[in-house]
Order: structure tokens, then C-alpha cells, then sequence
């Protein structure tokens, strides 16, 4: 018997068929180890796969907690050494705030514009700068006709489009989706036109020798390579579309949450400060999630699992 | 396909230089040679002597400086389909499926969906591929991925196939069954071939000919005829036939690397009988 189960027990590991138990005929042998084994069994494997998963999600729940005690004892204790905790809202009252918020259709509509500005400035750019890359990164004369003017203008901020932005365009919104549009435009062009670069010529002959006409390498050869490098261009684009929202916002806007953000500043509302900060952040990080997932499903062949 | 003979590569006086700052580099110099229709034909040369320019050429990536190229008498005018060709670089499209891959000419061709699919899995499967049909390229090893490329070539129905060093990143087990697996395709569709390679024991054990070329500008040095009867089986690399042959073409191209490698170098030097020592040791001159 004891000689039994441990046979039993060092199979496990390595045999993963089903009918293992049932062959183990001898009536003792079918004792409590192995009626528990077949559960236990793909429990234990799925552990024992995803230990470097689990132990990330540990920590990172560590580290978010911890922070969040931090937050708490430094403003429980309105900490004052240089750096001022006095009117630092607590994570309690931030959330009894947010709670509030989400009911209220107010900031509701304040979160809708924000994205529904990154959303038209964001795919504007997109639409405009994928094409722009891959025609400059084909054909040097528009290369080089564009990329003097693409330079010179890539340096200046979005945020210092502002008062610009306001003179060029009939209203606030549009200036504010302008200045959007021009955070994401270069991060895109540069990373596209990088891509296009780095398309291995080895490539585009086998395609000449297979028969392929220029419209047909642009499309099944040049594009689909240069995926993964505009990829990173719409990940970082959208990165920087966030941060010159806010800021245009900020400015000139009137709505959204970077002028809700700003707005509860002047109004002594320092708990809707501490909650538009962190609706920024999930709504960027949701945002990238996003263009992570879409690319995910675009280029099935980069997967690495 | 129609039955007359396909695939007669006539290359005449072909010369190719550039231009650099400085001076015209000639690569190729007044080439001659022929492929005859369902001939397996390989060039072979040390490294840098414009034999992969050669076969650019052919491919329709180059134009001769002078000279003529002529595929079943019509000139070359640019990469067909015609004229497939595997390159020394793994050259699959990774976004692509294997099937995908090999399907990719005949999309070019505007077959329909259905008879590509026909045509790509009765080759995947003479190539013993067909389970990996639907695995992305960086999923297979170094000498499947040649697989595919060969049997990607071939989908079209090309006149000929052009290789480029197709085996040279592989380990030597991997070449010597790709050897076989290319020959046993080759016997089978009858088309022809120009093969580059630098290994010799390949080029005698794959080709009815073999041009030697020598070092930079490129010439054609000998012509070598290999009378093995096909089919051939690895057996074969040890007979005294294949040695002999092998024996010829390794002195041959040893010459030309040793040029290759700069003047410098000759036999004796190799040997260090060159140097006078003017009665004394090694060791007192240093």
C-alpha cells in the first residue's frame, strides 16, 4: 500500500492522461492519495505554470497597498516636512468622493469629452500619419520633400500650440481636439517611417520574384512589416495625445477632466483634484491597454504564447 | 504546362561593374554560360567573386553592364515570377502562415482562394510540411523554413528556380538532407536550375555541371562536367569518382580563394618555406 501510493504519487507529475487511476487495479491502491489526485492534480500543474504571474500579481498588490498606507498615514498625520500634506485629501475621502462622482451625470459628461476628444484627435492623427509614413518611407522625393518641414515642426510641444491653436480654429473644442491630433501626429509619423526603414529588402525581392506589382509589396510586404513599429508609434502617440489634452484643457478648456482637475483647485475641491488625477491615469492606461489588445489581434504572428 | 523544353538560360559576355568614388569596380567579366532546359547547373567560386551577383542577374535584380541574359530566348526585363528563387537569408513573410507563404505567388496570379489552397497543400505535403501548414515561420527550424522557400518558388510553375547559397546556414546533416529532398523535387518537376554555392561536395553531388569562377573580376575558370548517375544517394560522396571530381575542384578553388585573399598568400607562404631565414633561427631574428 504504502509502496502503491507512491508509485502513484511519482507519476503525477509527468503522466497527464486521464485514465492513469483506473489501470491501478488492486483495491487498497484506490485509496484517498489518488481519488484526490485527478482535482488536485491540473490545480497543482496551472500553479506550478503560472508561479512568475502569480508572485507579479502579489507584489504588485503589495506595492499598490502599501502605497495606499502611505497615502493615508501622511495625511492622518498632515505630515509637514518641506513637502506639505496639510490640505492632501485622504485616500478615504477620495473614494467617498469618486463614489459620489460616478453617480453624478455631470462628471460623467466631463470623462466623456476628455475621450471623446483623444478619440477624433487620436484617429485623425492616426489616419493622416500611418499613410504619410509608409508613402514617405517608399518614395524618397516625398521623404524629402516632407521630412525637412515634419522636423522642424516635430521639436515644438503640443501644449505650445495652445494660443496658436486658438487663433487657427473657430472654437475651443476644435482647438483642443487640434492640439490632440498634434501630440499623437509625430510619435506615429516617426515610428511608421522607422518601420518602413527597417523592412528587410530580402523580402520585397522574394515578392518581385513571386510575381508581385508595387501596389501588391506595398500591401502584403511593406505594410504588415512595418506593423509592429507603428504599433509602438500608436502606443507612444496616445501616450503624449493624453498628456497635451490635459494640458489644452487646462488652459482653455471648459469641460472635461483636465479642467474638471484644474477647476477643483480653484474651487478648494481638493479631493476632485486627487480623483481627476487618478480617472487621467486609468483612462491612459485603458486607453494603451486598448492599442496593446488591438495589436494583439492585427498581428497574430508577433504573439510570443 | 506544355511539353516543350522550358528554361534555357543563355548568358553571353555578361559583364557588371559599378561605379565607386573612386573607380569603376568590375565584379563580373565576360561570362559565358548555359543552362539547358531541365539542367541542374551550379556556379561555384570563392567568396566575393560575383557569383550571387551572376544569379541577381539572372533573377532580373541587376542589369548587365554588357552582355546579354536570355531566358528561352526572351531578355530579362525585371524579377518574374518565371524565374523563382531562394535566397541565402531565411525570406519567408513572418506575418504570413507556411500556407500563406507558399500561396503567395499564386495569389499574385489572381487564382482563386480554393485552387491556391489545392495547389500549396499538395506541395507542403511532397515536402513533408503539411502539418506545419497553418504555424507562422518563426515557429520552424532553419531547414524548414528553406523547405517552404523551395516549395514557395515552385508554386508558381516557374521555368526555372534560382538558389543563392539556399543550404549555407544550415548544419551539415540538415544540408545533406535538404540536398536530397531539392534533387528528389527537382527530378520530379524537370525544370531547370542554377545553384550557387561555395561547398564543393554540394555542387558535385546536386548538378549535371558546375562552373568554377574565379576571384574578383569574376571569369568563368572551368567548366566540369559530373557524370554521377542519377539518382543520387549520399553513398555516392564516397566513391572514387566523386573524389576525383572533388579533388579537381578543390584545387581549383583553392587557387582562387588564396587570390582572393589577397596576393600576399601563395602555398609556400601557407607553408612558411617562403621565408629566408638567412641560416638563422626564428627565434634569434625575432
Amino acid at each position: 500500500m504504502e509502496r502503491l501510493a507512491l508509485k502513484a504519487d511519482a507519476a503525477e507529475p509527468v503522466d497527464i492522461s486521464p485514465h492513469v487511476a483506473p489501470e491501478i487495479s488492486s483495491p487498497e491502491a484506490a485509496a484517498a492519495p489518488i481519488a484526490v489526485a485527478p482535482i488536485a492534480k491540473p490545480v497543482r500543474r496551472w500553479l506550478a505554470l503560472n508561479r512568475g504571474r502569480l508572485w507579479a500579481v502579489v507584489l504588485g498588490a503589495l506595492s499598490l497597498f502599501a502605497f495606499l498606507l502611505a497615502w493615508h498615514l501622511l495625511t492622518k498625520y498632515r505630515v509637514n516636512i518641506y513637502v506639505r500634506f496639510l490640505n492632501v485629501p485622504a485616500p478615504e475621502q477620495v473614494l467617498d468622493r469618486a463614489m459620489r462622482a460616478f453617480g453624478d451625470p455631470k462628471f460623467f459628461s466631463h470623462v466623456v469629452l476628455s475621450c471623446r476628444r483623444i478619440l477624433i484627435g487620436f484617429l485623425i492623427a492616426t489616419l493622416v500619419a500611418v499613410p504619410l509614413g509608409l508613402v514617405m518611407g517608399r518614395f524618397r522625393v516625398i521623404r524629402e520633400l516632407v521630412f525637412p518641414v515634419s522636423e522642424v515642426f516635430r521639436p515644438i510641444p503640443a501644449i505650445a500650440w495652445v494660443p496658436m491653436s486658438i487663433m487657427l480654429w473657430p472654437s475651443n473644442e476644435e482647438s483642443i481636439v487640434f492640439i490632440t491630433f498634434l501630440g499623437s501626429f509625430f510619435p506615429i509619423l516617426i515610428n511608421t517611417l522607422h518601420g518602413m526603414k527597417m523592412v528587410d529588402q530580402v523580402l520585397v525581392r522574394a515578392a518581385q520574384c513571386l510575381g508581385a506589382s508595387e501596389v501588391a509589396i506595398f500591401r502584403e510586404v511593406y505594410f504588415p512589416a512595418a506593423l509592429p513599429h507603428i504599433f509602438t508609434g500608436l502606443t507612444v502617440g496616445m501616450g503624449v495625445a493624453w498628456v497635451s489634452l490635459i494640458a489644452a484643457e487646462m488652459i482653455s478648456g471648459q469641460f472635461g477632466i483636465g479642467y474638471f482637475t484644474w477647476e477643483a483647485y480653484s474651487l478648494v475641491q481638493y479631493s476632485d483634484i486627487a480623483l481627476g488625477m487618478i480617472c487621467i491615469g486609468v483612462l491612459g492606461l485603458a486607453s494603451s491597454a486598448a492599442i496593446r489588445g488591438l495589436g494583439h489581434v492585427v498581428m497574430p504572428w508577433a504573439r510570443t504564447t | 504546362m506544355s511539353n516543350e523544353p522550358k528554361g534555357f538560360v543563355d548568358i553571353r559576355d555578361f559583364c557588371l561593374s559599378y561605379d565607386t568614388l573612386y573607380s569603376e569596380v568590375e565584379a563580373v567579366r565576360h561570362v559565358s554560360l548555359r543552362v539547358e532546359p531541365g539542367e541542374f547547373v551550379s556556379i561555384i567560386g570563392p567568396s566575393g567573386c560575383g557569383k550571387s551577383t551572376l544569379l541577381n542577374a539572372v533573377a532580373g535584380f541587376l542589369k548587365p553592364t554588357d552582355g546579354t541574359i536570355t531566358v528561352d530566348g526572351e531578355a530579362i526585363g525585371g524579377p518574374s515570377a518565371d524565374r523563382g528563387m531562394v535566397f541565402q537569408q531565411y525570406s519567408l513573410f513572418p506575418w504570413k502562415t507556411v500556407r500563406e507563404n507558399v500561396e503567395f505567388g499564386l495569389k499574385m496570379k489572381g487564382k482563386s482562394k480554393h485552387q491556391r489552397e489545392i495547389a500549396a497543400r499538395t506541395l507542403l505535403g511532397l515536402a513533408g510540411l503539411l502539418a506545419f501548414e497553418n504555424h507562422y515561420p518563426d515557429r520552424l527550424s532553419g531547414g524548414m523554413k528553406q523547405r517552404v522557400g523551395i516549395v514557395r518558388a515552385l508554386a508558381t510553375g516557374p521555368k526555372m528556380l534560382l538558389l543563392d547559397e539556399p543550404f549555407g546556414s544550415l548544419d551539415a546533416q540538415t544540408r545533406v538532407i535538404m540536398q536530397q529532398i531539392l534533387t528528389n523535387m527537382w527530378q520530379r518537376l524537370k525544370i531547370s536550375v542554377l545553384f550557387v554555392t561555395h561547398d564543393i561536395d554540394e555542387a558535385i553531388f546536386l548538378s549535371d555541371r558546375v562552373y568554377c569562377m574565379t576571384a574578383r573580376p569574376g571569369t568563368i575558370k572551368a567548366e566540369i562536367m559530373v557524370p554521377l548517375e542519377r539518382p543520387r544517394q549520399q553513398a555516392m560522396m564516397m566513391s572514387s569518382e566523386f573524389l576525383a571530381l572533388r579533388r579537381g575542384l578543390m584545387s581549383l578553388i583553392r587557387e582562387e580563394s588564396l587570390k582572393a585573399m589577397g596576393g600576399e598568400i601563395s602555398d609556400l607562404a601557407l607553408q612558411g618555406l617562403s621565408i629566408d631565414l638567412h641560416g638563422q633561427s626564428l627565434a634569434d631574428i625575432i
